[in-house]
């Protein structure tokens, strides 16, 4: 188990660094489709025949929505927006990829500290975790693309999951089907409003909207 | 015995390595549809080069002349220190990785100051792209090492290759793959191949070595593409060494398994250099970057 954690935890890792280093939208919505199947795997592994069904639907589900589903979605929308396909980051790739080294330094270094109080928590997870709530947080703020920015609030949405999934082993299962409801309304919302955008805007580049300031 | 066996790497390198260099053109030929040049070509290319007088221009100094021989004789020291795989190398002391991270860094600086010393502002071009993008490439063959050095809890290259066995890629295998990509990514921007820089190019104004050793001719040119041929040599044994971990104990196995391994490695540079075009010159620093994070993830996931 802890062998198949460790691997999770190392491609999660890399799938960020390639989300912080990637120029190309449809290249950043494909890994972010591979980062949902592989955390999607995490409720298999750690709740390894303990939980049965419940732990197959959580899996299941979630795989099928942000492995699946929202990147679907999320190419439709790019396919339909017509704009500029490159990222353009307020940021710099080299300085993004800067940041993850010194997200997954803190994230660590959090974890660490976390420990004794989650001591059931794998560690791995648990940095898994961390990290992409901060590179998610990161992708969100340093993006011009609202595409990107919807795929930097998925990637928190991952981490949140991943953290709940170690961290609270009784959880009911109707919270974190819930829970997993608000994630896909959240994105219906935003394509709904990226839809809006690029109509009134001809762009989905965020800094248009200061426009709106009278 | 033992003298025979720590002889062997340096001596292998001399004689096999510019093949590498053939094997490479070979499969970017066939990939082509092409025959290609033969094997031998790059041999005889530096025979010929050898017979041949030097020109140097007017501009030139001593500096110019020097560039070329303190590049290859860095090289020469290096291989004594770089181990093959299991294959200990004639020198091993503590710390002796930073030594050749640093010999290699000596070599860049002699061909640079070369380029510099013609006074062409195309040469000085070129060498301010080596240096912008070896600053990037240093770091990240150090935290190879660095990762390796973790793993197997040694610092010399000798011990550190003999602990990469096949129980210490089970233990730790996400780690050793990350570092493996850094090398891998390495050895082609080390040694200007495809996606950083084109070794075939003469004319374009992208180019980062080319523009460097223009000036030289002669044997000196002979030294520069010798050179070549050992520190891909060089890389390409720290990284063959690392992915086939073969340590029998068996000299003439392990030596077998070794050349195989280079072997396939020239194949992979050539069908790497088949199918991918040049990265545009403001991408290069993202790739090497990317690839030096790449042994950070990895060091960190064995510090935890």
């Amino acid at each position: 188990m802890f062998a198949l954690l460790e691997t999770v935890h190392a491609l999660g890792l890399l799938s960020c660094f390639a989300l912080l280093g990637t120029s190309r939208i449809g290249a950043c919505i494909r890994w972010l489709s591979f980062q949902g199947i592989l955390f999607g795997l995490v409720p298999l592994i750690v709740h390894q025949g303990g939980l049965g069904w419940r732990a197959a639907l959580l899996a299941g589900g979630n795989i099928a929505l942000k492995g699946i589903g929202f990147p679907l979605l999320l190419l439709r929308l790019r396919a339909r927006a017509e704009t500029n396909r490159e990222v353009e980051p307020f940021v710099s790739f080299v300085m993004s990829i800067l940041f993850g080294i010194f997200a997954l330094g803190l994230s660590v270094w959090l974890t660490s500290e976390l420990k004794p109080a989650l001591h059931q928590a794998p560690f791995v997870m648990l940095d898994s975790s961390i990290f992409l709530i901060l590179v998610g947080l990161f992708l969100i703020i340093s993006r011009r693309n609202a595409l990107m920015q919807v795929i930097g609030y998925l990637v928190l949405e991952n981490g949140i999951f991943v953290f709940g999934v170690i961290t609270v082993v009784g959880t009911p299962l109707l919270v974190e089907l819930g829970v997993l409801l608000d994630a896909f309304v959240g994105v219906f919302v935003m394509g709904i409003a990226i839809y809006h955008i690029n109509r009134e805007f001809g762009s989905i580049e965020v800094d248009r909207l200061s426009a709106l300031k009278g | 015995m033992a003298a025979f066996a720590s002889v062997i790497s340096p001596v292998c390198a001399l004689v096999l390595g510019p093949l590498l260099l053939a094997l490479i053109n070979r499969t970017k030929a066939f990939v082509a549809g092409r025959r290609g040049p033969p094997l031998l070509q790059p041999y005889f290319d530096i025979a010929k080069y050898l017979r041949r007088g030097a020109v140097y221009g007017d501009a030139t100094s001593w500096v110019f002349r020097l560039g070329p021989v303190v590049n290859l004789t860095v090289l020469f020291a290096a291989l004594l220190i770089v181990p093959w795989g299991a294959i200990r190398s004639p020198l091993s002391f503590s710390g002796d990785l930073i030594v050749v991270a640093g010999l290699l860094a000596v070599g860049r600086f002699a061909i640079v100051l070369a380029a510099l010393d013609t006074g062409s502002s195309f040469e000085g071009m070129g060498a301010s792209r080596e240096v912008h993008f070896a600053a990037l490439a240093e770091p990240a063959l150090l935290l190879a090492l660095a990762v390796l050095a973790r793993v197997t809890g040694a610092l010399s290259l000798t011990p550190i290759y003999q602990g990469i066995t096949a129980s210490a890629w089970v233990a730790a295998l996400p780690t050793l793959a990350l570092a493996a990509m850094t090398l891998l990514v390495l050895a082609l921007v080390e040694n200007s191949r495809i996606p950083v820089d084109d070794p075939t190019t003469h004319l374009e104004l992208t180019m980062i070595h080319e523009v460097m050793v223009l000036d030289h001719s002669g044997p000196d040119l002979g030294y520069i593409h010798y050179a070549a041929a050992l520190k891909l040599w060089i890389l390409g044994g720290l990284l063959v060494g690392l992915v086939m971990p073969l340590r029998s104990g068996a000299l003439w196995l392990d030596g077998s398994a070794m050349l195989l391994g280079m072997a396939i490695l020239a194949v992979v540079i050539g069908m790497i250099e088949s199918a991918m075009a040049r990265y545009r010159l403001v991408h290069v620093p993202q790739f090497i970057v990317g690839a030096a994070t790449l042994s950070v993830v990895g060091f960190i996931l064995i510090l935890v």
